[in-house]
């Protein structure tokens, strides 16, 4: 089959997939986002010791691969289900969907509170003496001055981390979810037509190039009153290392 | 003396940083209208003593007035730091670094403590911004961001944003020393007009004319202890202790 | 729990030390030509050759930007598919050629690894200080020699740290053979889950030793950094 042919037949199911992917990159991604500034907050400004359980979860999140992170909860859930069956919550692991996208939240919090942590730090001392001098409170300032700047800060490495994100989805189609992957192994079953994995190495590297552009553009926008500015860096560069 | 008039009292203000001891007792008051500079080596605790005024440093022991405002610190812990916020709104701070929010324009920052921690609407906290940045001068720059700004021009907006606040009094930590020599001016003639206009200020600071000629009060810090004070008269022609004497000397 | 771990024929532990072995072997073989891959990826891209940097940009932005499990996938079945096609050129009637799991794991690998290797060697390239390399040449040394004793330790500085990160992301990556039915860890985990119904056991076993390999590289790499970064003043 030639390889036009392959994608005249078969898009609908590649628009499925790609959907189901940007589905889990973008909500596990946004779940991670609400956890993340709260859990960097504790990163950033408590005690060694009071932070050892979550510099644990973190550690656990960075030293394992995802595949077992995933293993562990899809598969690893059944060993529990009569427990998990008397709370209701089995229902929700045995959806492979919700697995995974448990997995990649998990995953990704980890790797976002370290990110806005850094950002946190960076936060110019001076700006946020200033703050408290005119009296506003720690909410205030956290809202006004500390998190505004951590969040330019970490800008760039958060685009990172949401692409690094995109492609552990992938993973997802190891426990049948139907994203890319997932679709692409379907079709090459079916017609052992190794264009497919082509196309689909296409479709995530085409995403991969709009959101880095649109990112950097957040990017500008963000950075608005900073002078100019020496970034030398390609717009297409994108992530500094895999997230297996 | 009436109580009435004292806007600003520090009893006994003591500060340790582990084991070494910076401040040792060190007591100071401000009245309506004073203009008080504060001199001494560095090392001498006097940046550490103006901060503990607004517990930007929590002092070790002593007790901090601000009219009417009390607030006692036991070792190291104040005794009741909700009040520490009210009395930062109280009183305005000018840093040596300018620390102006980056990403906000001048106007933005002039209006942020208004509206943010005295809840006054943004368009009336808008128009009394226009109007102090005017006063400093620089009602042309007034949408532009510190990025943009000279060091001059932004200590004049962190200036006008000490005012937005209607402080109490001003506390002013090293105001000029990060200001290229020729900027220096532009910013000790707004807080020349300032004192002229009845300010109460506290000025921590190298610069001996202002010291000199608009200050009403100075206080000469040496390791951690009031070594000598007086009106400017006294210190500067007559001085009575030694390290005074030394400290003049090497200045000029 | 404890004698489903041990070896013999009751427990499983054999068998996981078998396939940490797998691993270990996969990551080991990997390292040497993933770097040597990451060396001609930053060579090309810092090349006066304009056709040689876009040969490099393209290399190392494709396969940074791809899913690892796809690159996987299409090393496995792509070439696979080719050498069965060289092979029936070569030798029409004779046997299948099979590319081994183990292959085409190493070569995945080491593909992905050598992108970002050479992204992480031009930055340290880039970094270098031109200086030592001009006292060099001022002393007569030869350009090989400035390279070797000059260049290549201090670049080892600079890359160090990067390149350390991405050996740690490759062991966690090897999991990743398990789905091409490579016998390394993560697979006889899965192997003794199908025979013990303990899922959740096992794989929480599974992961704490590739965290224990982590965190033990962590520790040797921390070693090799400060060894590295001998009679340099922290900034």
């Amino acid at each position: 089959m030639n390889p036009f042919d392959i994608v005249v037949e078969y898009w609908p199911r590649l628009l499925d997939g790609t959907l189901m992917t940007l589905k889990l990159t973008f909500l596990g991604a946004f779940i991670a986002a609400l956890f993340s500034p709260g859990l960097a907050l504790i990163r950033a400004n408590t005690s060694p010791i009071a932070q050892a359980p979550l510099r644990l979860y973190i550690s656990f999140m960075r030293g394992t691969p995802i595949l077992g992170q995933l293993f562990l909860i899809y598969y690893g859930s059944g060993q529990f289900r009569p427990f998990l069956q008397d709370w209701g919550l089995w229902g929700f692991f045995r959806d492979p969907f919700n697995c995974a996208l448990l997995a990649f939240a998990l995953n990704s919090t980890a790797y976002q509170t370290e990110i806005l942590r850094g950002g946190i730090m960076g936060v110019a001392r001076g700006e946020i003496e200033a703050a408290k001098a005119i009296g506003m409170t720690r909410l205030q300032i956290l809202r006004r001055v500390t998190f505004p700047h951590a969040y330019r800060i970490a800008w760039p490495a958060l685009g990172n981390e949401i692409i690094l994100l995109m492609k552990a989805s992938a993973l997802a189609s190891v426990v049948t979810v139907f994203d890319i992957m997932g679709r692409t192994r379907q079709i090459f079953s079916r017609t052992f037509d190794f264009s497919i994995y082509l196309w689909a190495a296409l479709i995530y590297l085409c995403i991969t190039a709009i959101f880095v552009l649109l990112w950097r553009q957040g990017e500008t926008r963000l950075s608005r009153h900073i002078g100019p500015r020496n970034t030398g860096r390609s717009i297409l560069s994108p992530p500094e290392g895999p997230k297996p | 003396m009436s109580e009435a008039d004292i806007i600003l009292k520090a009893e006994d203000i003591c500060k340790s940083f582990g084991a070494v001891e910076v401040l040792k007792g060190i007591s100071l008051e401000a009245r309506e209208g004073d203009v008080i500079s504060i001199l001494g080596s560095s090392g001498s605790g006097k940046s550490t003593f103006l901060r503990c005024l607004n517990f930007l440093e929590t002092p070790t022991t002593g007790t901090v007035i601000v009219h009417g405002e009390e607030i006692q610190v036991r070792d190291g812990k104040p005794l009741n730091a909700r009040h520490i916020e009210t009395v930062r709104s109280r009183l305005g701070m000018v840093f040596q670094q300018f620390n102006l929010w980056s990403h906000r324009t001048a106007l933005e920052n002039v209006m942020e403590g208004p509206v943010q921690v005295k809840g006054t609407p943004k368009a009336i906290a808008r128009t009394a911004a226009e109007a102090l940045l005017e006063r400093v001068g620089l009602q042309d720059r007034m949408d532009m961001y510190p990025s943009q700004l000279s060091g001059g021009q932004q200590q004049r907006v962190a200036i006008a944003r000490a005012l937005a606040m209607e402080p109490d009094a001003i506390l002013f930590d090293e105001p000029t020393s990060a200001l290229d020599p020729e900027l220096v001016g532009e910013v000790l003639k707004v807080m020349q007009s300032l004192a002229a206009e009845g300010r109460t200020m506290i000025v921590v600071s190298h610069e001996m004319a202002f010291a000199r000629d608009v200050s009403s009060d100075v206080v000469f810090l040496h390791e951690g202890r009031i070594a000598e004070r007086g009106t400017p008269e006294q210190m500067f022609t007559n001085p009575q202790t030694e390290v005074f004497q030394r400290f003049i000397a090497n200045v000029k | 729990m404890f004698e489903l771990l041990s070896y013999g024929d009751a427990g499983w532990g054999d068998e996981i030390l078998a396939g940490l072995a797998i691993t270990m072997q996969l990551a080991i073989v990997t390292l040497p030509i993933g770097l040597l891959i990451g060396f001609v990826a930053a060579f090309a891209s810092m090349s006066r050759h304009a056709g040689l940097r876009a040969i490099g940009f393209g290399y190392t932005t494709i396969m940074r930007g791809l899913p690892e499990i796809l690159t996987l996938f299409v090393v496995y079945n792509g070439v696979g598919l080719l050498l069965n096609k060289l092979a029936v050129w070569w030798n029409p009637g004779g046997t299948n050629i099979e590319f081994s799991p183990f292959a085409a794991g190493v070569t995945a690998l080491a593909m992905v690894f050598g992108a970002f290797a050479g992204e992480v060697l031009r930055g340290a390239f880039q970094s270098l200080d031109e200086g030592q390399m001009e006292a060099g040449r001022a002393i007569g040394m030869s350009p090989r020699k400035i390279f070797f004793r000059i260049r290549l330790p201090q670049v080892w500085r600079f890359a160090l740290p990067g390149l350390g990160n991405l050996w740690i992301n490759m062991l966690k990556d090897t999991a990743l053979v398990s789905i091409i039915a490579l016998d390394d860890l993560m697979r006889m985990t899965k192997v003794a889950v199908g025979v013990t119904k303990q899922p959740f056991t096992f794989y929480l076993l599974a992961c704490l030793v590739y965290w224990a390999l982590c965190v033990l590289s962590e520790v040797v790499l921390n070693h090799m950094e400060r060894r590295a970064n001998r009679g340099i003043r922290r900034v």
